[in-house]
């Protein structure tokens, strides 16, 4: 005990502080044990179906069987298809319309709520809450704001007597309805990322630019963007993945309507595979994703690895 | 109290700016809830005749009332908690044994496994989706609750997190033992769990909610009405909204359905936020 004090942290035995008779840290077979049970789940449960996914790819299949092998035919398929070209575009243009209101809000709300008072305290939660709620309450709760009549939305429209735009059936609004929606459901993560930012810049350098009567634009430009710089890059990069696989809103919003001007990637991966039951297109446009969203997970990498080599 | 940054003078007009933007933001974000809770007590009748009067009474609770009467809300309810719960469960056992293995015991091949494992960490589930629904309908496991939980054994994210918090417990603790040759496991089991009880519970939380939430896997998976899970079975009483028939009712539902979940994130707050900025930065 008394040895563990004196030398903190200092883990590996090879200092010759102390030479065990026995290598306990020297590779056994039998410590194997431990990881076994997860890397059985993780071998046939992701391993196995990414491999098979990649498989049936070049096949064309049904529910039950894996038929003929088709080459790259599912992929020519794909990319003769209209729909999937759109759906291709509406992802990236959801993206576009998501991940920098998310940034640019997410960071305000930091910047705003980064106090110790109990209102800025009452509203992080606030502005969180939605975040813990299921895709289902979420499109619900929007589909009622939207909806013509008895919406929110329309009711307030009504009071001046104008008539609110139809943010689900009118083509040109349909796709910036969802995103509302999902502005409104994610925004909790990004403004806590920037605020655990926020809070790692040393306080000094505050009060130094203060004795040197800075201005609160000054200091904000020139202390804590920079600061939070990497922070701004990884939260852009972590909605671009999670925003990739937009589903749920669009399937319960608008079924990808109208005129498929609001189905995402993985809707037309629903509708080919599990609809009409296409499976080895349905694996072809999610390769396809697959690459997408593993080109976004490697940068977030670099940004974190970044990151931890500066810290 | 508060932070430097706004202890400079002549700051008076700005704060009062910011303050506007902000509330205008919270109101945007309470609106929404304060008008389906509004619509979930009114009579559907009076709704379609004046939506103005969600501002006043008369208010019932009629549609609250019709939500636990379809007994169909309840054996979802219960659907999700044996859902999530098992894979919760799952997550934590797996995720702890497999943790410590990494953090602490040596194997042949461990840093390449610990690698592949860290890769599954980039693989969405869109990815694997189709080939695992057709591994799953080969071995009959749809509508079934293991079809429901077993994919969510497969993530990376807690064995990710617990090996993170096994290592960062300082070494000596556990060296002795095993230089006593105390049993791997007994280590395991007496020494070194009892200090992970703060990860464990932000795991917990974060896989329950996460399962909870889920919407696409059991939506495939669960094509029979009585293995819906809440989330799939709110979203399939949800096709006829356009006619604008129950309203009241379907809003009844959603509050139903998001109260208790919100009412949980008030008690776990801090673990919740924690858990789910941890995943995103990983």
């Amino acid at each position: 005990m008394a040895d563990g004090l004196t030398i903190p942290r200092t883990s590996t035995p090879a200092a010759g502080v102390r030479a065990p008779s026995v290598d306990i840290y020297a590779p056994q077979w039998r410590n194997f044990i431990f990881v076994a049970p997860f890397l059985f789940f993780f071998t046939t449960l992701l391993i196995f179906p990414l491999l098979w996914g990649m498989w049936l790819s070049f096949h064309k299949a049904d529910t039950f069987s894996s038929g003929n092998f088709v080459g790259l035919g599912n992929y020519i398929r794909l990319f003769n298809d209209k729909v999937f070209l759109q759906s291709v575009w509406n992802t990236f243009y959801f993206v576009l319309l998501t991940v920098p209101t998310l940034a640019l809000i997410g960071l305000f709300l930091a910047l705003c709520l980064n106090r110790r008072t109990r209102t800025a305290a009452v509203l992080r939660t606030l502005f969180f809450s939605s975040s813990v709620l299921s895709v289902t309450i979420v499109t619900l709760i929007w589909r009622i704001v939207f909806i013509p009549n008895v919406g929110l939305l329309s009711t307030i429209y009504g009071w001046f007597g104008a008539t609110a735009p139809a943010f689900i059936s009118d083509p040109s609004l349909a796709m910036i309805g969802i995103a509302i929606a999902t502005v409104w459901w994610c925004i909790g993560l990004p403004m806590m990322l920037f605020l655990s930012a926020l809070q790692q810049i040393p306080q000094d350098i505050y009060e130094a630019a203060a004795l040197d009567n800075a201005n609160r634009w000054q200091t904000l430009r020139s202390i804590t963007l920079p600061s939070i710089k990497r922070t701004f890059v990884l939260v852009i990069i972590i909605q671009i993945v999670l925003q990739f696989q937009l589903f749920g809103q669009a399937w319960l919003m608008t079924r990808g309507g109208p005129n498929n001007l609001t189905k995402p990637i993985v809707l037309y991966i629903y509708d080919t595979a599990f609809r009409r039951w296409d499976l080895g297109m349905g694996a072809a446009a999610s390769e396809i994703l697959f690459i997408l969203i593993l080109i976004a997970a490697m940068a977030q990498y670099l940004v974190a690895r970044n990151k931890a080599d500066q810290a | 109290m508060s932070a430097p940054a706004t202890s400079i003078k002549g700051r008076a007009f700005g704060d009062r700016v910011l303050l506007a933007l902000v509330i205008l933001l919270s109101i945007v974000m309470i609106a929404p809830v304060l008008w389906v809770i509004g619509l979930s007590l009114k009579e559907n009748a009076e709704l379609m005749a004046d939506p103005n009067s969600v501002f006043h009474a008369p208010y019932t609770l009629k549609n609250y009332l019709n939500t636990i009467g379809t007994s169909s809300v309840f054996l979802w309810v219960g659907n999700s908690i044996i859902v999530s719960g098992g894979l919760t469960i799952g997550t934590l056992v797996l995720s702890s044994l497999a943790g410590y293995g990494f953090a602490r015991l040596n194997f042949p091949g461990r840093n390449v496994l610990f690698v592949i494992v860290l890769f599954g960490l980039a693989v969405p589930e869109q990815a694997v989706l189709v080939a695992r629904h057709q591994i799953f309908s080969i071995l009959k496991f749809h509508n079934t609750y293991h079809g429901l939980i077993l994919p969510g054994l497969s993530a990376s994210f807690g064995v990710f997190l617990m090996t993170q918090y096994f290592k960062a417990i300082p070494k000596e603790l556990d060296e002795a033992a095993m230089l006593d040759n105390a049993s791997r496991f007994r280590i395991f089991w007496k020494v070194l769990l009892p200090l992970t009880v703060p990860a464990q519970a932000t795991l917990g939380i974060f896989t329950f909610l996460g399962a909870w939430n889920d919407y696409l896997w059991p939506l495939i998976s669960a094509t029979k009405k009585d293995m819906y899970t809440l989330t799939v079975g709110m979203a399939s009483t949800q096709t006829n909204f356009a006619q604008s028939e129950g309203i009241g009712f379907l809003m009844a539902q959603a509050v139903f359905a998001g109260a208790p979940i919100l009412i949980v994130y008030l008690f776990f707050q801090k673990y919740i936020v924690t858990a789910v900025s941890g995943a995103a930065v990983r």
